[in-house]
């Protein structure tokens, strides 16, 4: 197993030059200098001359190349024009609320996803499979931008004053607060890379609110969460609704399975114990390959229900074309990305003995 | 994943029949057509496309307006994100109907996404045949070459995978330009791989098998091999992923759109229409629900359709 886990880290590295390299090779394609393509407007000859230095353009293009891997390396992933700050801080005082998306969204379409596969693969035909593969079917084709809209609109205005009423816009309600943990375990003298991960967590609301008890606080964070994760979540509902239903079905045809209910077991325990323990495999790949639709779906969710996250800071800097700011991001997601999938393939092979660690 | 319909005892006897008393051999297209007429989603999904399609090319004679009049300048009133006006609904017929309301640029919302239409259509099959082309040509190199050849193309598709599609699709947009071209051209780019793969796998199931090595010993071309012997097998899973891939090029190109990288104002793209209008949005959803639910029609029309395909070109299903 350890050695599987080294193989497939060591088999990711070309796979992460390949995306800097990219990036790279996308950032130096932007058609006219790249000072004045960074900076726009406000380029001046002295900012343009640091710009050259910084980032070494006046040496060959494979020194260049680099000089970004090592800088890459070392965290810098430049400074954003709009907001005067490196995008590394930006992005880690922002990239928490994405997580924090993007996981009550995987819990969300997990939950509801199995359940709708499991009672539409045992009640075949019935009005529960109808109404689960039409749900499948419009969940994978309706945009994200406009299942969100939609969201906000009925809860948030048609159901105003009512009891389902939900927030279309923020993390928390106006007047509740949630203070960072340094603060709330007094820990203000903590720096360096400790510091970063606790003030990670501090801004992922729900897990703050968790841990320190703050179940009021905690309740509204979730109050706000339920439309956008709904918006994200339902594109791999869909997906992994339909793979329940289709993995259980395969697998309830199976001797094995004909054998338990020849033991006279409980038709409950036969598809539960039996059924789902195999049936469920597929779903986890399935669940792991749909990570690419949750990170694009929180993206376009962050801006429209008004969330702080990696969603909102891409839109702003698509507005504001700041290019350092997009490629940051970039880099970030697919990295990101990578690093889940790794997670995935490796769990995978942990969750199936059958799988050869080849 | 052949959810609409399982092989169920009725398929297993028909299957059965057909051993006992052979019939004359039918063709495969006719088959394959019996096929997907069989499958009842895949029907909707062609009896959704085929109502597109008409839309589409009828656009001039169901809209009303042009996609870009202004009701001002016809000499109409009309107000900003105005409600449907329906006459047959009890609307007032001194007023002008409107089906769908006017937009924020005081257009008929009808018109803009009837003729949306063609866009919509346009973006699928043009985005997705440019993924086809290039992918199946890198996949068959790959696939034909072996070895490093093979090894280069593959990684390099390995990294473009390795990206959310929608990121790369922004990263590859902000450098050429927004626009509604290079939008479908990074969402094209985006695709590759898949098709690439696909291709690929199909030139390695059938490089070594007997009539490759036949029409090679007859003195046939690499590229005759590649486009009579093995382009036709690998035919069927482009076109089942290639259908299913039109739905997704839609969504993602329209996303684009959204978020201002796609089309330019005034196209009548339904993405970047619920995008100029959404500011509106809590006074006049129709302006969001409309575009909205045209582009959820489209993608599931070409979902549907990928789907039935998919179970009729199965022969675990079928043979």
């Amino acid at each position: 197993m350890t050695r599987f886990i080294i193989r497939r880290l060591l088999s990711s590295i070309p796979v992460l030059l390949g995306i800097v390299l990219l990036v790279f090779v996308l950032a130096r394609v932007i058609p006219g200098d790249p000072c004045t393509a960074t900076y726009g407007e406000k380029a001046t000859p002295e900012l343009c001359a640091q710009f050259e230095i910084r980032y070494g353009l006046d040496k060959p293009i494979y020194e260049q190349f680099f000089i970004y891997v090592g800088a890459i390396a070392q965290g810098d992933l430049g400074s954003s024009i709009k907001f005067g700050r490196p995008v590394t801080d930006i992005l880690l005082e922002r990239l928490p609320v994405t997580v924090e998306l993007t996981v009550v969204a995987l819990i969300f379409a997990s939950i509801i996803g199995i359940t709708l596969g499991l009672l539409s693969a045992t009640r075949r035909n019935s009005p529960v499979d109808v109404v689960t593969m039409i749900v499948a079917n419009l969940g994978v084709s309706i945009p994200v931008f406009v299942l969100g809209l939609l969201l906000a609109f009925v809860f948030a205005v048609l159901l105003k004053d009512t009891a389902l009423a939900l927030p279309p816009s923020g993390r928390l309600s106006p007047g509740v607060s949630i203070a960072p943990l340094v603060e709330t375990w007094g820990l203000q003298e903590l720096a360096g890379p400790p510091r970063g991960i606790l003030d990670f967590l501090s801004n992922m609301y729900v897990f703050n609110a968790l841990v320190t008890a703050q179940w009021g606080a905690l309740g509204d964070a979730l109050r706000h969460l339920i439309l956008p994760a709904i918006a994200v979540g339902t594109i791999p509902l869909a997906i992994i609704a339909r793979m329940t239903r289709s993995s259980l079905l395969e697998v309830l045809g199976l001797d094995y399975v004909r054998t338990a209910r020849a033991k006279g077991l409980k038709e409950r325990s036969v598809v539960v114990r039996h059924g789902m323990r195999n049936a469920l495999l597929p779903v986890v790949t399935v669940i792991g390959l749909s990570l690419g639709a949750f990170l694009s779906g929180a993206i376009l969710t962050e801006t429209i229900f008004n969330l702080t996250g990696m969603g909102k800071t891409l839109f702003e800097a698509i507005e504001g074309r700041d290019y350092i700011v997009i490629q940051g991001v970039t880099i970030v997601v697919a990295f990101a990305y990578l690093i889940v999938n790794l997670v995935v393939d490796v769990s995978y092979a942990m969750l199936d003995p059958r799988i050869r660690l080849g | 994943m052949s959810w609409s319909q399982e092989p169920g005892i009725i398929d297993r006897v028909l299957v059965a029949e057909q051993q006992a008393n052979p019939m004359p051999p039918s063709s495969l297209r006719k088959d394959t057509i019996r096929n997907i007429l069989r499958q009842r989603t895949a029907v909707v999904g062609l009896v959704i496309l085929g109502f597109l399609g008409l839309v589409a090319l009828f656009a001039p004679l169901i809209a009303p307006y042009g996609p870009d009049d202004s009701m001002l300048k016809l000499g109409e009133e009309g107000t900003r994100g105005l409600a449907p006006c329906i006459h047959l609904l009890g609307c007032p017929t001194d007023q002008a109907q409107h089906l769908m309301g006017l937009d924020s640029n005081v257009r008929d919302e009808f018109s803009r996404v009837v003729y949306g239409s063609r866009f919509s259509l346009l973006i699928g099959f043009v985005t997705v045949s440019f993924a086809i082309v290039i992918g199946t040509l890198i996949g068959a190199v790959a696939g034909f070459a072996g070895g490093r050849v093979d090894n280069i193309l593959m990684r390099i598709m390995d990294v473009v995978l390795s990206f959310p599609s929608l990121i790369l699709a922004i990263a590859i947009v902000t450098v050429l330009g927004t626009g509604l071209v290079n939008a479908m051209l990074a969402i094209g780019i985006v695709s590759i791989p898949i098709y690439a793969r696909v291709m690929r796998a199909s030139v390695l199931s059938v490089r070594e098998t007997d009539f490759v090595t036949a029409s090679r010993a007859l003195g046939e071309t690499s590229s005759g091999i590649l486009s009579r012997r093995i382009l036709p097998n690998a035919l069927t899973p482009l076109i089942v992923q290639g259908t299913l891939g039109i739905g997704g090029a839609i969504l993602e190109v329209a996303a684009l759109s959204f978020v201002g990288l796609g089309a330019q104002p005034p196209t009548a793209e339904w993405g970047f229409m619920i995008a100029s209008d959404r500011n509106l949005f809590f006074s006049a959803p129709h302006l969001i629900f409309f575009p909205g639910v045209a582009i959820t029609l489209s993608v599931l029309a070409f979902n549907l359709i990928g789907d039935g395909l998919r179970d009729a070109l199965d022969p675990r299903l079928n043979r």
